[in-house]
């Protein structure tokens, strides 16, 4: 149980940072392994998923809409349905709630630019399958590289939203206009993840802060649960 | 037959490609108070029944064309004019 737990990273055409992800999971000791958006199954004993940053599909009609019909996002959804951690990033939180599988939206940043600095981030609740090593309050510095980060839901679904625990990370700041300053979220079971921010280049102190450690690591330890869990399921 | 289904987005969401419109317009020296920006969609299907098309262009609409979160949109079939449609599709965004 202590091999590091595989993790599949999906590449659309338009993706461009499937191999930062890559990179920064084998970094922090897990086995990533690039998915094409082609596959219709996700390579055996997969225990995590990464949806990367970028611009799937050309961002044509709307960011991830195109994305959502990826031959391979019916394996993911499989996966997530069997409590499975998948984490979206950027275009791949853009993704997740196009396709339904985390509440919300994400609109053209409210300043009309597109966004490209280190941000603060503030970890907002412990309750999903990420958060076993988090601390409500915990501060992290991750760049945001977007020109539609602006997160949107109705003012009921947002206090639903807070009341089960399923704000994940708020900027300390207004970066983008979203509702709440919410920078991620995460569905009602806790085992899918969407955040703006990217950790995936926040992994590497010779290139900046580090705050992405923390996010990849909770994606990478809840991966070792899902791993464990398939193991016991299969009688030896 | 010929149909358009138009996005706009909805009353009250912020727009920010609206905002930019209108503030270059002003710029221009046009007294433009407000401007929202949307999506127009050309399509032509294969059915012949303007039922069923409705329903169809209803359907696309709602579950792809237009996120009902934050867009509205409305129907036009060759020789009907805009109809059904506008400011349908409410869907709740639970995961």
């Amino acid at each position: 149980m202590t091999a590091a737990p595989r993790i599949a990273v999906i590449t659309f055409p338009g993706s461009n940072d499937d191999g930062d992800a890559v990179l920064a999971l084998g970094l922090l000791g897990a086995e990533a392994v690039a998915v094409w958006h082609a596959d219709t199954a996700l390579p055996d004993e997969t225990a995590g998923v990464v949806l990367p940053g970028g611009f799937s599909y050309g961002d044509y009609l709307r960011c991830g809409a195109i994305a959502r019909f990826a031959p391979v996002l019916g394996a993911v959804a499989a996966f997530a349905a069997t409590a499975g951690p998948v984490l979206g990033i950027c275009n791949g939180f853009q993704i997740l709630c196009e396709a339904g599988l985390l509440p919300g939206v994400l609109r053209h940043n409210r300043q009309q630019e597109f966004i490209c600095r280190d941000i603060v981030v503030t970890i907002e609740s412990t309750s999903s399958a990420f958060a076993g090593g988090w601390e409500v309050g915990q501060e992290l510095v991750i760049p945001v590289k977007h020109g539609e980060g602006n997160w949107y839901a109705d003012d009921d679904l947002v206090a639903l939203l807070e009341r089960r625990g399923q704000i994940a990370f708020r900027y300390a700041e207004d970066v983008n206009g979203a509702v709440g300053r919410i920078a991620g979220v995460t569905n009602e079971v806790g085992n899918v993840l969407g955040l703006m921010p990217h950790p995936e280049h926040a992994v590497d102190p010779l290139l900046g802060p580090v705050g992405g450690i923390p996010v990849l690591e909770g994606l990478i330890a809840a991966a070792r649960v899902a791993a464990a869990r398939a193991g016991a399921a299969v009688p030896a | 037959m010929r149909a358009t289904v138009l996005i706009r987005p909805k009353a009250g969401i912020l727009d920010p490609q609206g905002e930019a419109v209108q503030g270059s317009l002003r710029k221009l020296g046009f007294a433009v108070a407000h401007a929202r920006v949307g999506r127009l969609v050309d399509l032509d299907l294969e059915t012949d029944d303007p039922a069923e098309a409705r329903a169809q262009l209803h359907r696309m609409s709602a579950e792809l064309l237009a996120n009902p979160l934050i867009e509205s949109f409305s129907i036009e079939l060759e020789g009907e004019g805009e109809g059904e449609g506008k400011g349908k599709g409410e869907l709740e965004g639970e995961a």
